[in-house]
């Protein structure tokens, strides 16, 4: 049985103005870390929003720890651990309070599932009397988690829980929730940061509400249909515009210290036509190489495929 | 010699007995890439904040475009532009209205603006959004327009707060196109962002712990003297010591 299922769940607002999810289709495997990647408007608070059974999609079914979220919502809401991509927490609430509201609500207490939070709420324990409100972001980020994880859910769903994090608090979070996997709890988490698609077991690209594609990291990247180049020189935005105008080049976009190259034919001294185009322009200390695409590079891939669809 | 827009010299910010910036030193120079980083909490808002002219320091020096952040705030305003993912432009005014109200604070001549609108207008391809609510315009257009109304009076210096945060990969390409373009252009550009692998777009990067300044120098020499393959990891060296975190 799968942790979560989707079955062509299609949502729009505004009288059907604004198609927000467009016939998504995907399962997350039990015990399984699960990334939903693509960015703001992508469509994925509204699937957040439609699993954690507190918005009715338009048409198609899911279903979340095997109930389904229309007939047996009340059955989800007790094994689901839901952190909405805003702070939803009490802000004049202290930490305590907080964790202890959250375990009344779902009749338990802190000590009875202390050890799943137990690494987590270590490191904020020292600040048990401190209001929510008051607390930096990467804390208030590891409350709204151990609050979500206090009565012990089956499925934790993670709407962009490293927005606006910084590198290292974003690093401690993913660490915290490579650990919940191994305590057997199914994660499915969404982000904006492409880099962070790496770090789950298999993704499901998003854009405009349509999944674009869902595999491993790994196999994202090898489907990646031709030879990506790299280069760089002294001046990269003269160098690129050059580019831009080569006739045997397909597309060129800047991407940090070496710009993306993509030839429209593929040939063996692919690498020698470009650097010799590019001096004969010109420019200094040209660099080609043969990179591996990333996965932002197969996003773009993919979604200028699909706007060409 | 290269010109140098900014200069900063021993820059102190104090908060009672809190350093926010401490003694921060570094120049940048015309026609720059410069990438501003540090975790949340390390003193970059406070040290942005001086630069514009909107904060006075403490103790310690600093001239941006060529003008004292003690004495001549006003004139920093009026040769910098300013844009952040969160504010940038009003809603609730048309693409054509956004444009002359930014243009006629910043103190663009009246026939001017219309030029320059109708340019950018065409640069940008929004000639059928042009009397559209900002509102509207998907997240993408948005930030790409507030980046050009944001360099529409020709400043010396633009300072870029996270301006790509929740953009598509493909938008956030096109954005960069347009950053290098107005620094070829002679525009110099302070930029802060969460991406890592944005910051190996710029031309020197420094990153902030508690502060300080730790690091400072190009993206590839960074990398080589931490021994890092990637800035994540030279960040991730740097600031995981962090004491201080954001509020």
């Amino acid at each position: 049985m799968d942790a979560v299922s989707l079955k062509n769940i299609h949502k729009t607002y505004d009288k059907g103005n604004v198609i927000a999810v467009d016939d998504v289709s995907f399962d997350v495997k039990k015990g399984e870390l699960f990334g939903l990647i693509g960015p703001d408007g992508a469509g994925k608070t509204s699937i957040f929003r439609i699993l954690t059974t507190v918005l009715l999609a338009d048409k198609g079914s899911a279903s979340v720890a095997g109930f389904d979220v229309v007939k047996e919502y009340r059955a989800i809401r007790n094994r689901v651990g839901y952190m909405p991509g805003k702070f939803s927490l009490y802000q004049d609430l202290t930490i305590k309070e907080n964790l202890e509201f959250f375990a009344t609500v779902f009749d338990t207490s802190i000590e009875e599932n202390y050890d799943l939070i137990k690494n987590i709420y270590d490191q904020i324990s020292p600040f048990n009397d401190r209001r929510a409100g008051k607390l930096s972001g990467g804390m208030k980020q590891k409350l709204a988690l151990c609050c979500a994880l206090i009565h012990k859910p089956e499925v934790l769903l993670l709407d962009e829980p490293t927005t606006g994090v910084d590198a290292v608090s974003r690093k401690e979070f993913w660490d915290m929730l490579k650990d919940l996997k191994q305590q057997g709890i199914t994660i499915l988490v969404s982000t904006p940061y492409m880099d962070e698609a790496n770090l789950c077991e298999r993704i499901a690209l998003i854009q405009n509400g349509k999944i674009l594609s869902v595999e491993t990291p790994e196999n994202i990247v090898k489907a990646f249909p031709v030879t990506l180049y790299a280069a760089k020189s002294d001046n990269n935005y003269k160098l690129l515009t050059d580019f831009r105008n080569f006739d045997a080049v397909a597309s060129a976009y800047a991407s940090g210290e070496y710009m993306r190259i993509i030839v429209k034919d593929e040939h063996p001294d692919s690498i020698t036509l470009l650097k010799d185009y590019a001096e004969k322009f010109g420019n200094r200390n040209v660099e080609i190489k043969i990179i591996a695409p990333t996965i932002e590079d197969n996003f773009i891939w993919l979604s200028q495929k699909e706007a060409n669809h | 010699m290269e010109e140098k827009v900014i200069i900063c010299n021993d820059l102190t910010k104090q908060f009672g007995d809190f350093y926010a910036v401490n003694k921060i030193s570094f120049d940048v120079y015309k026609g720059e890439v410069f990438g501003f980083l540090g975790a949340n909490g390390a003193g970059k808002t406070t040290a942005m904040r001086i630069l514009c002219g909107l904060s006075y320091p403490t103790s310690g020096k600093a001239s941006v475009a060529g003008f004292d952040v003690y004495k001549q705030q006003e004139s920093i305003k009026k040769n910098i532009g300013y844009m952040s993912q969160k504010f940038s432009l009003y809603e609730n005014l048309t693409v054509s209205e956004n444009i002359e109200f930014f243009g006629g604070i910043y103190g663009v001549e009246r026939s001017e603006i219309s030029m320059r609108r109708t340019d950018l207008i065409e640069r940008l391809g929004l000639e059928k959004e042009v009397n559209k609510m900002v509102g509207e315009l998907p997240l993408g257009w948005k930030q790409k327009l507030a980046f050009s109304v944001a360099i529409f009076h020709q400043p010396r210096i633009v300072f870029l707060d996270e301006p790509t945060g929740g953009v598509d990969p493909v938008t956030r390409r096109q954005f960069w196109d347009m950053i290098y373009e107005a620094a070829a252009g002679g525009i110099t550009v302070f930029v802060t962002t969460h991406y890592m692998d944005e910051a190996e777009y710029c031309n020197r990067i420094s990153i902030m712990v508690d502060g300080r300044i730790e690091a400072l120098d190009t993206p590839e020499n960074l990398k080589k003297n931490y021994s890092a393959s990637s800035m994540d990891e030279v960040f991730y060296q740097l600031a995981r010591g962090a004491k201080r975190s954001d509020n």
